[in-house]
């Protein structure tokens, strides 16, 4: 790894000051991310900013019923709370089903939502990459892409966001507080992540001098009976091939109210809005799911290795929402 | 020879509580190990170290034409950057000869550093040698080469149409026939023959390869994970010029080896390298990417079996092809069809291998080359035809196991697998397997079983060994093998405690250290018994000599007796008529006014080696020529599979080996077991990514090639028959590779009764099975 001047920030101020004046400062939580691309030489900040010790590590009630999660509350802490198990209860499951105890001891909530995408290109400096290295093309594309995106990708890149937490959170209607020397913005979590159509080198809707201090939960009686769905390639420590968040009220056999976003498909977390439509006022039965997942799905487009990835999202939307109906939202 | 699963047959007798060999000891190195103190080649310290790191090359095929170091040089702490205009010359590795085994040692032909040629996407082009190692990671990253870059084949898919029929040697299996398996399988009634592919694996065990580099003079000292230290001494000690005399290769404990720690590979050779151009002792441990980028791994593999049988079952006719990839700079063709020699008793058979020659890392052995993938394309196959006649794939097997050897009616040694499937079945419920596919069912998931086939034929290698026991009692068992996990060293000391008759605790084995008589590799299966019998035999050698010093003492109750007449125990020699008649060790050497006495099998002499290793050599011929000697298992697996995704989970293992005495119940069991983890991986997971556009490895690290995780991994049984090997000394075979055969296979066949669907292709994941 490269040389870098190292900054503990004592407190916010410090460290918005810091990724304002240095362009090539990075923010640095719990590195479970930056370290290793910094390892692969992806990363090269001149300077780190080590924020881990400032005091954004509460999880506090908000006084209409929702959730203010610090942005440096760490992903076990978060999907422990018996507030998030027992209310968003897909959110720790989301959690619990990403990395493994190591490192969700370690990684924090707004890390998570800012992690890279694990292409293998991306991370091989000596590839084509137009995230990595603007205007050099895409490897992946005519390469390697079994894990690549199928929905709202373009033709300079189709690369995935990796976390399962956004996922959850993304169908919870999450908004994003960022500060800078200049205020404090809400984002919706849903406008975070941006596609990549010909800057794929752009992932955030995020300023370069702004940080994310928090992520808010509003209240949402419909995520009680919720669940996360992984499917990967082995049972443990694997990036999702197709995930699913749903949120689900049935009543008298129709849906009453629908979360619905799915993992592993796009370069952001997709909040599945075509399917939601589709489901609430429908019956609950699975050829209803299947007809919404169908509906989401009907922009994407499969390349020779990852086009399963469609029809395993479509089952795995079917399942989980038929899941939902059946055993309700207990892990 | 085989029986029939119902005669009954005599329990193997339970060893005494006095006898050693046969109990679950708990290893000699777990104290050391679980405590820390186990120390491995990273772990060494020594004044004055400087660190080294490997540049790769990013072109498959060319020259380079630009090498800019000078950011490189620039970065404080780092001693040198060496390059081919640079680096000190040395000797290239010599041809291969079947007569000098350690001429296998190189894993590649290349003279690293030595020339402008790249012939992989990978290979080591420059190293920086530096303070520390992360200055020297940063200072290889600065290091800026330019190619001229040459057509390259890099697509295995591709150049498979051009593979070359392999003639066969002494060191390689060609192609072997029986009858006319064509003309067989044409008029066969019933006929399955069908492609199945195996993907490239790299090796990633656990101990990434590290060494530790100190020169003196013209005298080495390494320290090396090595699976073969005789090899990495003889081929050092060419590659640099030096006597071999100078040359000390290091290896007491080695983080698994699988194969990719037997060859030497260019990191050893470059660690040694930038030792003599800096001055300094250097220690290189290689990062994942390193060992994946340098370490030759399992070649990709297409084969095709096709199987004739008569309605009954009653195999015709076997065909077994298979291609494997080498390198254009070396590599070990996959013998895919080994297993296929052996295991039907079918009229017909007719066994090729062909190989391809890619600018690509030469692959190189891993676990059971050829049998690991080879009988996941047979024992699909097998189970294929169970499914086309609608016959139980257990009572196929059965109704086709031969009695003697199908290629030419040699004797098997030993072979009951029909006990091993009786006892399986029995063991793991197969009675209440229902055959159709599809048909049991746990809520969402489909629940399938499946059965296949295991198989190895375990090498035997020269061993020297030395035994000295000293007038207190104590052993010391000295002998240059290796301890890669398995268990080695425990399972000398139970050898040498029941020969002598002393308690283990009085038993020390040193062993991976070229300092100590010439051990065998850790390879083929064959270490443990190799080292056993060249034990065995100074034990009693050592007993001969002792008896002789009693014999001189006019009041030794020993006087006059022949050591055929007499027991080692109890720390001593008994009269076998007369077990209160004898003396302890102790007391015959201390009347002798001997402190100890030592023997040794071979002459210490080259000249003593050569016959050593001739008469060896003779001695397999002579065996191979006599009878196959070969270990076997019935592997019983169960998995499940989700109705909705195609996510496969392994839920129940039983694996029934025979494989000869069992010298250490708990050590073996480990070893089989992790054979079976290993062979779940490469059926559910492991594929090395090579891209076909530049012959690059895209996932050289434990994040994307997926090994199992302990979620993936069922409580996996494993029994065995325990019964000697009548050709062998104390009836020892070998466990270390028969594990992982078969196990891909049980798992495909497992998947087909779940689901239906038959995946041919390795690994099975689930976008093969929506």
């Amino acid at each position: 790894m490269r040389p870098f001047t190292y900054l503990s920030a004592p407190d916010v101020t410090t460290a918005l000051r810091a990724i304002a004046t240095e362009p090539g400062a990075r923010l640095l939580a719990g590195g479970t991310n930056l370290v290793d691309l910094m390892r692969q030489d992806v990363e090269r900040p001149t300077t780190v900013v080590d924020i881990s010790t400032l005091p954004l590590d509460e999880v506090q009630e908000l006084p209409a019923g929702g959730l203010r999660i610090g942005a440096l509350v760490r992903n076990s802490r978060l999907a422990a709370h018996p507030a998030v198990r027992s209310r968003y209860p897909v959110l720790s499951q989301a959690v619990l089903s990403g990395a493994s105890g190591q490192l969700r001891n370690m990684a924090t909530v707004g890390g998570n939502l800012l992690q890279r995408t694990r292409c293998p290109y991306f991370a091989d400096g000596t590839a084509a990459c137009n995230k990595r290295d603007p205007g050099s093309g895409c490897a992946a594309i005519g390469g390697f892409h079994r894990g690549s995106a199928v929905l709202g990708t373009s033709e300079h890149c189709i690369a995935t966001h990796p976390s399962d937490m956004a996922v959850a959170l993304v169908a919870l209607d999450a908004v994003v507080e960022v500060q800078s020397l200049r205020g404090t913005r809400r984002i919706p979590l849903a406008e975070l992540h941006v596609l990549p159509g010909d800057t794929p080198d752009v992932e955030t809707a995020l300023d370069p001098d702004e940080l994310v201090t928090a992520v808010e939960l509003p209240a949402l009686p419909v995520a009680a009976s919720s669940r996360y769905r992984k499917v990967r390639d082995r049972a443990s420590f694997a990036f999702a091939l197709v995930s699913v968040a749903a949120a689900m009220e049935v009543a008298d056999g129709t849906v009453t109210a629908a979360r619905l976003a799915l993992g592993g498909v796009a370069a952001r977390p997709w909040r599945a809005h075509l399917a939601e439509r589709a489901l609430v006022g429908a019956p609950a039965t699975e050829e209803d799911f299947r007809r919404a997942a169908t509906a989401e799905l009907a922009t994407a487009v499969g390349r020779p290795q990852n086009a399963f990835k469609i029809e395993l999202a479509r089952r795995t939307v079917v399942a989980t929402l038929h899941q939902l109906t059946t055993e309700g939202g207990a892990a | 020879m085989t029986r029939a699963p119902e005669r009954s047959r005599p329990a193997p007798p339970t060893p005494s509580p006095a006898q050693a060999v046969g109990r679950p000891l708990d290893r000699v190195d777990g104290p050391a190990k679980t405590a820390g103190l186990a120390r491995y080649t990273a772990d060494h310290h020594v004044p004055d170290l400087a660190h080294a790191a490997l540049v790769h090359a990013t072109v498959a095929r060319g020259r380079i034409t630009g090498l800019d170091t000078a950011d490189a040089e620039a970065v404080g702490g780092v001693l040198a950057v060496l390059t081919h205009h640079n680096a000190p010359r040395m000797t290239p590795p010599a041809p291969v000869s079947a007569l000098d085994l350690s001429t296998l040692a190189p894993g590649t032909t290349v003279d690293y550093l030595n020339t402008d040629r790249v012939h992989w996407n990978g290979q080591p082009v420059a190293v920086v040698v530096a303070d520390s190692p992360d200055t020297a990671r940063q200072a290889a990253r600065l290091v800026r080469v330019t190619y001229e870059v040459e057509p390259a084949v890099t697509d295995f898919a591709a150049a498979q149409d051009d593979a070359v029929p392999l003639r066969g040697t002494l060191l390689v299996l060609g192609e072997e026939r029986t009858g006319d398996a064509e003309r067989a399988l044409a008029t066969a009634p019933v006929v399955v023959d069908h492609r199945y592919t195996t993907p490239a694996q790299s090796h990633h065990a656990m101990e990434p390869h590290a060494t530790v580099a100190v020169w003196n003079g013209d005298r080495l000292t390494v320290h090396e994970g090595s699976q073969d230290v005789d090899w990495a001494r003889r081929h050092l000690a060419r590659r640099f010029g030096v006597p071999l005399a100078g040359v000390r290769v290091l290896s007491p404990h080695v983080g698994g080896g699988f194969g990719g720690k037997a060859p030497v590979w260019a990191g050893t050779v470059l660690t040694v390298l930038a030792a003599r151009a800096t001055g300094r002792a250097v220690r290189m441990v290689l990062s994942r990417e390193d060992v994946i980028r340098t370490v030759g791994g399992r070649t990709p593999t297409v084969q095709r079996v096709a199987l004739g049988a008569q309605r009954d079952g009653t195999l015709t006719a076997l065909l077994h092809t298979g291609v494997s990839q080498v390198g254009r700079v070396g590599g070990t063709p996959e013998p895919v069809g080994s297993q296929s020699r052996h295991l039907y008793a079918a009229p017909h058979i007719w066994i090729r291998h062909s190989t391809t020659t890619l600018d690509v890392l030469p692959t190189a052995h891993m676990r059971a080359p050829g049998e690991a993938v080879g009988t996941f394309a047979l024992e699909s196959a097998v189970d294929e035809l169970a499914v086309a006649l609608g016959m139980d794939p257990v009572e196929l097997r059965m109704r086709n196991e031969p009695d003697r050897d199908p290629l030419d009616g040699k004797r098997f040694s030993r072979r009951d697998l029909r006990a091993a499937y009786a006892r399986g079945a029995e063991r793991f419920g197969w009675a209440e397997r229902t055959p159709s596919p599809r048909s049991m069912r746990d809520g969402h998931w489909l629940v399938g079983r499946g059965v296949a086939t295991a198989f190895h034929l375990p090498v035997r290698l020269p061993a020297d060994v030395t035994v000295r026991l000293r007038a207190d009692g104590t052993v010391l068992v000295r002998c240059a093998f290796h301890e890669i996990g398995v268990g080695a060293a425990t399972a000398q000391t139970q050898v040498a405690a029941d020969a002598l008759g002393v308690p283990v605790e009085a038993v020390t084995v040193e062993h991976g250290d070229t300092e100590l008589p010439v051990g065998p590799q850790a390879g083929g299966s064959g270490q443990t018994a190799s080292v056993a019998t060249a034990l065995l035999e100074a034990c009693e050698e050592l007993k001969r000599s002792v008896l002789a010093l009693a014999r001189r003492s006019p009041s030794s109750p020993l006087r006059g007796r022949r050591l055929s007449e007499l027991r080692a125990g109890r720390g001593g020699l008994y009269r076998a008529d007369a077990p209160d008649r004898g003396e302890t060790y102790g007391v015959i050497l201390t009347r002798a006014g001997r402190a100890e006495i030592e023997v040794r099998t071979a002459a210490g002499t080259r000249l003593g080696r050569t016959l050593q290793q001739a008469r060896a050599a003779a001695g397999w011929f002579r065996d191979r020529r006599r009878w196959v000697r070969a270990v076997t298992g019935a592997h019983f697996c169960e998995v499940r599979v989700d109705e909705h995704t195609g996510e496969v989970r392994v839920s129940r293992w039983l694996g029934v080996f025979d494989v000869g005495r069992v010298v250490n119940p708990k050590t073996a069991t480990s070893q089989l077991r992790g054979g079976i983890v290993m062979g779940i991986g490469a059926a559910l997971s492991e594929e090395t990514l090579v891209d076909p556009r530049t012959g690059r490895t895209v996932n050289p690290g434990l994040a994307e090639y997926h090994v199992p995780v302990q979620a993936d991994l069922p409580r996996i049984e494993v029994d065995y028959l325990d019964e000697p090997d009548p050709t062998t000394p104390l009836g020892l075979l070998g466990v270390g590779e028969v594990g992982i055969t078969g196990v891909a296979a049980a798992v495909a066949n497992a998947v087909h009764h779940a689901t239906g669907v038959r995946v041919r292709d390795l690994p099975v994941t689930l976008d093969r099975l929506l």
